[in-house]
């Protein structure tokens, strides 16, 4: 029993983590059916700016304020240097800048801040435990589960009920007809981008807590899970990429739990493994979106 | 016929006379740049053939290019070195030592083999599915090398490699590559699966089999960067996994997107000024780091220079200097149209 609620409150807080992630990458796929490969880099903002403000008297939010902040512009920057020059163009040019972008970015870090990994401050509640059912339980899990049903309950709102949200729902199934209905296009790209980088800001903070430093490459791991958890959720549905996140944090859980130490090495071949076989099986991934994948 | 013979004679007199060039200077540093710039060339050539000819962006051909590197380093590794680089080798690769010239060819089929063996199911996916797939088999790729201690030493160098690959088998080995690249661009294979990369649909219809096509595209591909790894190995000496991974797909990509991906003349120009390039940086960066202005050493520059590059030349000329067309083909063109452009 206290083995399920451990292995449940893992699955939860790893999940939530995932599924935010995941989020941010598959709602600017969701409008341009184009993949973000800086994405991981916002995170790495995030964490950096947490770090260079980490020497001001400000309190710990304002600071986690201002690293959010700076990641919805670095997503912003995102879309202005490496997606709007080349959108209409051809896909694999998107894909070669936003990659172009993503190596922009951490060779910046690498120059400017340091090669090796940073510390960033972080408040106490980070590293204290609670007592759940007999065992204790790091207060980061419980933070990183409520962050998550926070703002995938904030996220479903905007999505469901804001002007905002309609038109970017519009603007994912059919950017063209929503175009005609004078739903403006840069400003939906621009906002999403925005949103994409709140996410990662969020995520990035929580994930950074985890680990306690950031590095020019530290990016690369959420990217890779945002990947993973929006194929296998559905590369054009919301509730997917949600979905796709809690499992593969199962899928993660259970092979640490499961795996001997040998193999344990290879998760990351097993899980992208995974990956494949998932997408040649259903190359829409479990959960379909929008019926019309034109590219805008 | 002949505008591809001129554009075959043209690029491979630049790849003769630069390393020529370099040979001539007599500086040991020329050589070595010039090089790390034919065993690039291959792996250019390499993705050109599939990148160019099927439009599909592959993350995976690095990953390739270590398996080369490794298969033949361990064939290769003299005897008495094995115990000590490799404790961990199966027995009966114990005893194997080949030449390295035989290894380097093995390393290259092995490499088309394991994409043979990996890569058809996923020739079925286009646009961003097929770039995920193809990301993630780097992944593996890359996770299978690091942590297999058996044949590759896990994740520290692996050392005692043979030295094998001068100046001018590097030299000769871009030039077959040059002439295969261009061969399989113009024979009917390359020419139904570039139909397939303009119109999908239309191309179906006609009947092409583009999952077939694609997939000997691809393994052609890894034939050339087994081949270009190989080299690269024998060359270097001592290499570590990370050798294969983002950094290297970087600067690949970086030289066959300036160059232009769609023709042979764009992956031979690129992988010349992406060269020139790079070396220009890294030396402007280490005069940098000599002077010591900065309070720490200076790193990463040489990339976010080339990172601009790539995304000036990508918004400006989405297809790279050479678009669509060779370079035999714009000169005999030029001369018809009485030297205006056409």
């Amino acid at each position: 029993m206290d083995f399920a609620i451990q292995f449940i409150i893992n699955v939860l807080s790893l999940g939530g983590a995932y599924a935010l992630m995941a989020l941010g990458l598959v709602l600017v796929y969701g409008i341009l059916k184009l993949v973000n490969f800086a994405y991981g880099e916002l995170i790495m903002v995030a964490g950096y700016t947490l770090h260079l403000v980490g020497g001001s008297p400000l309190p710990w939010l304002v600071m986690a304020a201002v690293a959010v902040v700076m990641a919805m512009v670095a997503g912003l920057a995102t879309d202005y240097v490496a997606f709007r020059p080349v959108r209409a163009k051809s896909v694999t040019a998107v894909l070669i800048t936003s990659f172009a972008f993503s190596t922009l970015l951490q060779n910046a870090a690498l120059l400017f801040i340091s090669p090796r990994p940073r510390s960033v401050p972080l408040p106490e509640i980070f590293s204290q435990s609670v007592m759940i059912a007999g065992m204790p339980t790091p207060m980061r899990d419980i933070i990183t589960i409520v962050a998550a049903v926070v703002l995938l309950g904030l996220f479903a709102f905007l999505m469901q009920k804001t002007v905002l949200g309609i038109a970017m729902r519009a603007a994912a199934t059919n950017f063209t007809m929503a175009r005609m209905l004078g739903v403006p296009a840069n400003l939906i790209i621009s906002s999403a981008f925005a949103i994409s980088g709140f996410l990662a800001g969020v995520v990035g903070i929580l994930w950074i807590g985890r680990i306690g430093t950031v590095a020019p490459a530290i990016g690369l791991e959420p990217l890779l899970i945002a990947f993973i958890a929006c194929v296998i959720g559905g590369m054009r549905s919301l509730q997917g990429a949600v979905l796709g996140g809690f499992i593969l944090a199962f899928i993660d859980t259970t092979l640490n739990y499961t795996l001997s130490q040998d193999l344990l090495k290879f998760r990351d071949a097993f899980t992208f493994s995974l990956v494949i076989l998932i997408l040649l099986w259903r190359p829409e991934g479990l959960m379909k979106g929008p019926s019309s994948g034109q590219r805008t | 016929m002949h505008r591809h013979i001129l554009t075959l004679a043209i690029l491979g007199a630049l790849i003769v006379a630069a390393a020529l060039l370099a040979q001539l200077m007599g500086i040991r540093l020329y050589e070595r740049i010039a090089t790390t710039m034919f065993v690039s060339m291959i792996l250019v050539l390499g993705l050109q053939v599939f990148m160019g000819n099927s439009g599909i962006l592959s993350f995976a051909h690095i990953g390739f290019m270590g398996v080369g590197a490794y298969t033949s380093a361990v064939l290769s590794i003299p005897d008495r070195m094995k115990g000590m680089a490799l404790p961990d080798l199966y027995p009966i690769l114990e005893n194997v030592q080949l030449s390295p010239y035989l290894t380097i060819l093995i390393g290259g089929l092995v490499a088309a083999l394991v994409a043979a063996a990996l890569s058809y199911p996923l020739m079925r996916l286009s646009d961003a599915a097929a770039v995920i797939t193809s990301f993630a088999l780097l992944v593996v790729l890359h996770t299978v090398l690091t942590h297999w201690s058996a044949v590759t030493n896990g994740p520290r160098t692996l050392f005692g490699i043979p030295e094998a690959t001068s100046l001018w088998l590097a030299c000769g080995v871009a030039l077959a590559a040059l002439i295969g690249a261009m061969a399989f661009k113009e024979s009917r294979a390359g020419q139904l699966l570039r139909a397939s990369r303009d119109d999908e649909v239309a191309a179906a219809a006609i009947g092409v089999n583009i999952v077939k096509l694609r997939w000997v595209g691809f393994i052609l591909a890894a034939l050339f960067a087994g081949i270009g790894g190989a080299l690269w190995g024998h060359f270097v000496t001592s290499f570590s996994p990370r050798a294969f991974y983002l950094k290297e797909t970087f600067l690949i990509l970086s030289m066959l997107v300036i160059g232009g991906a769609n023709t042979v003349t764009g992956a031979v120009i690129g992988t010349l000024i992406v060269t020139f390039a790079y070396e220009a940086l890294r030396s402007v960066e280490a005069g940098i780091n000599e002077a010591g202005f900065m309070s720490q050493q200076v790193i990463g520059l040489t990339e976010i220079v080339l990172a601009l590059a790539m995304i000036a030349v990508l918004s400006l000329r989405p297809g790279g200097l050479f678009p669509a067309r060779e370079i035999g083909t714009l000169l005999t063109l030029k001369r018809k149209t009485g030297g205006k452009s056409p």
